[in-house]
C-alpha cells in the first residue's frame, strides 16, 4: 500500500520535474545559456493562469483560457529573456568572450529576481493555486489519486514525446541539433543562427509555461518559490549531465523518487536533503553527470 | 517652534479648541510600522495604521500634534527589520513602533527596543518568548508590548472551542496535531498536547512540518493512516498549499485550529474555494460585532483598500489608538513615561477590551484573556464567506463541511 502510494506520487512529481528541466537543458544545449530566471518564468505562468482564470469566473472554460494565458505569459517572458538579456550579452563586443557565460548567468539571475519581485509586488507573495483542469479523484488499487495528478503526468509525457518528435523528425529539429553541435558550421551552410535561437527560446517558453501552470494546479506556487524552482531544475540538469536531454529525464525521476521516498519513509521536512547529498557525490565522482558527454 | 510647543501644551490642558489650531503647527508624532508589505498579513499593518492615524488627526491629533505613520518593509527578514528599527529610532526619530506578525522577526527586534529605549508592540506575532523576556528582564525589556495572543493562549482558545464544537456537537474522540516548525508553534503544540486530552480528545500523532513544504501529500497520507476524527492545525507561513491539496486529495478529515492565512479575505480566491469547511481561530471577524468598532473598521478598510482586513490589521489599528492614548497621558513621547502610560491601557478596540498584564505575570505586557476582555473566535469558511461558529453568543451560523469530509457517526 505504502509502496504503491510512493510509486504513484513519485511518478507524478517526477514527470513534472522532467518537463520543467527539459526546456532548461535544451536552452543550454543549443544556445549555451544557463537561464537562472527559469523558476521566475514558471511562477509567472502559474500566477497569470490563476489571475486570468479568476477574472473570468468559475466556469470550466475559464480554467483553459487561464492556462493558455499563463503559457502565453511565459512565452513572452522567455522571448524577452533572450532579446533583452541573453542575446545582447552574447553579442556585446565589450565583454570578453571567456566572460560571457558568467555575464549571462548574472544577467538571467537578476532578470529572474526582477520578475519575481514584480509578481510579489502585483499579486503579493501569497501562494496561488491554479484551478485544476479536471476535478475529482479516482481509486488506483486503493490509493486515492486526484484526476489532476494523472493528467499532470500524462500531459508532461505527451509534451516530452512531442519534443522528441520535433527534434528528431523535423527539419527544424535537426537544425536545432546541428546548432548544439557546431553553430559555426551551421552558419556556413546558410542558416540564420539567431532564428534558430529564437525558435528554441520559444519552445523553451512554452515548455516552462506549461510546467508552471501544471505545478500551480498540482502544488500551488508563490513568488518565493522562484529560487527553489531554478535550483531544482539546475540540480536535475547537473545530475543528468549538462545539455543531455535523456540524462535530464533520468535525473528528474531519480530526484522525484528520492524526494518522495524521503518524505514518506523519513520525514517530509528533509525531503530535499538526500538529493543535494547525491548531487555533491555525483559532482565529485562523475562531474559530467549521469549521462553527460565529454 | 517654542510657541507651537507652548500651544500644544496649552491645548492638552484646555482641550479641543486649542488642539485643532496647534495640530497644524507642531511637529507630528511619528509611529513606525515594520512589516513585509508583499505578504497579505503584512500589508494590513501599515494600511490599518494609516487609517487609524487619519482618524486621530481628523479628530484633532494628540496633544495638538498629528500622528504620522512611517512604513518600513522588512521583506520578512529579521536583519532587514533590525535595520529598519535602527533607522526608525535614530534617523527618522519615531516615538513608537508597531512591528511584524512573524515571531522570529519580533524576537530579533526585542533587544533593540530595550537598547534604544523604543516603545514597541507587535500586532500579530504569537511566541510566548516575547512576554517571557519582559517578565525576566523587566527593566530592559519593558518597552515591548504583546498586542496579540500568546501561543499558549491561542491553544487554550482552540481547546475551549473544540470542547463545544468537536466533542459536544460532533462527538469526536481523536486528533492529529499538524503544525509548522516555527518559534510560535513550540508553545502552541505543547499546550495542544496538554489541553486536548483534558477535553476528551486523544492525540494520535503529532506532526511538525517544514514551513517550506510544498507537497503535503505524504503528510496527509500519514495522518489518514492513523485515522483521527480531526486535524488540529498550527499553520501560518503555510496555508494556501496544504488547504488546496487537502481538498484536491479529498482528505476526509476536517481541519480545525490555527491557520493564519485563512484569516485573509482573499483566502477563498487564493485557494479557488478549496478552503470551504476549514475552521480557524481569529480575534475578530468582519461579520461579528466583537465591539462596536469591529464592523465599521472592517467596512471602512474594505472601502479604502478593496479587501477585508487580515488578522494583524485589526490589531495594528488598535495599536495606533493605544499609542496615541499613551502619548496623550504621558504628555509627550518620553519612552519611560509612554511605557508607564501604556501599562495603564484600558482600551475598547476592534478585537475586544485590551488591558495589559502586569510585570510579574507569566505573560507580562501581554493581553488579558477571558470573558470581558479578549476571547477569540472560531470562524469557518462557508461558500465564499467566513462565518463565525463560536462562541455561541456571537455565532452567525452552524458548522458545515464539504461532502468529502467523513464525520464520526
Amino acid at each position: 500500500m505504502l509502496a504503491l502510494q510512493i510509486l504513484i506520487d513519485g511518478f507524478a512529481i517526477s514527470s513534472l520535474y522532467a518537463l520543467g528541466a527539459i526546456g532548461f537543458t535544451l536552452i543550454f544545449g543549443v544556445s549555451g545559456v544557463l537561464n537562472l530566471s527559469h523558476g521566475a518564468l514558471m511562477v509567472v505562468a502559474a500566477v497569470i493562469a490563476w489571475w486570468v482564470g479568476g477574472l473570468l469566473g468559475p466556469g470550466t472554460g475559464s480554467v483553459y483560457v487561464g492556462a493558455a494565458a499563463g503559457v502565453a505569459a511565459a512565452l513572452v517572458c522567455a522571448l524577452a529573456t533572450y532579446r533583452l538579456i541573453a542575446s545582447p550579452i552574447q553579442k556585446s563586443p565589450s565583454i570578453p568572450r571567456e566572460e560571457k557565460e558568467i555575464f549571462v548567468l548574472t544577467g538571467t539571475l537578476l532578470w529572474g529576481i526582477m520578475l519575481q519581485e514584480a509578481i510579489a509586488y502585483l499579486f503579493t507573495n501569497n501562494p496561488k493555486t491554479v484551478r485544476p483542469l479536471v476535478e475529482g479523484v479516482v481509486m488506483i488499487l486503493g490509493v486515492r489519486t486526484p484526476h489532476n495528478e494523472i493528467l499532470t503526468a500524462v500531459l508532461s509525457w505527451a509534451l516530452i514525446g512531442l519534443l522528441w518528435l520535433l527534434v528528431n523528425r523535423t527539419r527544424m529539429g535537426k537544425s536545432l541539433l546541428a546548432a548544439s553541435m557546431n553553430p559555426r558550421g551551421l552558419t556556413l551552410l546558410g542558416f540564420e543562427l539567431s532564428n534558430i535561437y529564437l525558435a528554441v527560446w520559444a519552445i523553451y517558453g512554452i515548455l516552462a509555461g506549461i510546467a508552471g501552470v501544471l505545478l500551480g494546479a498540482f502544488l500551488g506556487v508563490s513568488s518565493d518559490n522562484a529560487g527553489t524552482l531554478t535550483a531544482s531544475a539546475f540540480s536535475i540538469v547537473v545530475l543528468g549531465g549538462l545539455g543531455s536531454v535523456s540524462g535530464s529525464l533520468v535525473a528528474a525521476y531519480v530526484v522525484g523518487y528520492l524526494e518522495t521516498l524521503t518524505a514518506y519513509l523519513i520525514s517530509p521536512s528533509i525531503r530535499t536533503v538526500p538529493v543535494l547529498l547525491l548531487l555533491v557525490v555525483v559532482v565529485y565522482l562523475r562531474p559530467q553527470g549521469l549521462l553527460g558527454r565529454r | 517652534m517654542r510657541k507651537a510647543y507652548l500651544a500644544a501644551l496649552l491645548g492638552s490642558v484646555f482641550g479641543l479648541a486649542f488642539t485643532t489650531v496647534s495640530a497644524e503647527a507642531a511637529d507630528p508624532i511619528k509611529i513606525a510600522t515594520i512589516a513585509e508589505t508583499s505578504a497579505i498579513s503584512g500589508i494590513g499593518i501599515p494600511n490599518a495604521a494609516k487609517m487609524a492615524a487619519e482618524e486621530i488627526n481628523a479628530a484633532g491629533g494628540v496633544n495638538g500634534r498629528k500622528i504620522e505613520i512611517v512604513a518600513y518593509d522588512d521583506h520578512n527578514s529579521a536583519a532587514d527589520a533590525v535595520r529598519a528599527f535602527q533607522r526608525a529610532a535614530q534617523q527618522d526619530k519615531v516615538s513608537a513602533v508597531i512591528a511584524s506578525y512573524i515571531s522570529e522577526v519580533v524576537l530579533a527586534l526585542e533587544p533593540w527596543a530595550g537598547r534604544l529605549k523604543m516603545p514597541m508592540i507587535t500586532p500579530g506575532a504569537a511566541s510566548n518568548e516575547i512576554t517571557k523576556r519582559v517578565r525576566e528582564d523587566y527593566d530592559h525589556m519593558k518597552y515591548v508590548f504583546h498586542g496579540y495572543l500568546a501561543s499558549t493562549q491561542i491553544a487554550d482558545a482552540v481547546c475551549e472551542s473544540a470542547k463545544k464544537l468537536l466533542v459536544g456537537d460532533l462527538h469526536m474522540k481523536t486528533a492529529v496535531v499538524m503544525s509548522e516548525d516555527a518559534a510560535w508553534t513550540l508553545p502552541l503544540d505543547e499546550e495542544y498536547l496538554k489541553c486536548l486530552p483534558k477535553i476528551g480528545i486523544k492525540v494520535l500523532d503529532h506532526i511538525r512540518l517544514s514551513p517550506d513544504t510544498t507537497d503535503f501529500t505524504p503528510i496527509f497520507n500519514k495522518i489518514e493512516g492513523s485515522k483521527p476524527d480531526v486535524i488540529i492545525t498550527g499553520i501560518s507561513h503555510v496555508g494556501v498549499q496544504p488547504t488546496v491539496q487537502w481538498q484536491q486529495q479529498q482528505v476526509p478529515i476536517p481541519m480545525f485550529g490555527v491557520s493564519s492565512q485563512a484569516t485573509n479575505a482573499t483566502f477563498w480566491k487564493d485557494t479557488n474555494g478549496a478552503t470551504d469547511g476549514v475552521i480557524f481561530n481569529m480575534v475578530s471577524a468582519p461579520d461579528v460585532a466583537v465591539t462596536p468598532k469591529t464592523i465599521p473598521f472592517a467596512e471602512n478598510y474594505k472601502k479604502k483598500y478593496g479587501a477585508l482586513p487580515g488578522y494583524a490589521a485589526y490589531t495594528a489599528y488598535d495599536d495606533v489608538y493605544m499609542w496615541a492614548e499613551a502619548f496623550r497621558k504621558a504628555g509627550g513621547t518620553d519612552p519611560d513615561k509612554v511605557v508607564a502610560a501604556m501599562e495603564q491601557t484600558d482600551h475598547i478596540g476592534t478585537i475586544g477590551r485590551i488591558v495589559f498584564l502586569p510585570k510579574g505575570d507569566t505573560f507580562a505586557h501581554g493581553m488579558r484573556i477571558g470573558d470581558g476582555y479578549i476571547t477569540g473566535l472560531m470562524v469557518q469558511w462557508q461558500k465564499g464567506n467566513p462565518v463565525t461558529v463560536w462562541p455561541d453568543k456571537v455565532a452567525k451560523g452552524k458548522m458545515a463541511f464539504p461532502s468529502f469530509i467523513k464525520l464520526p457517526q
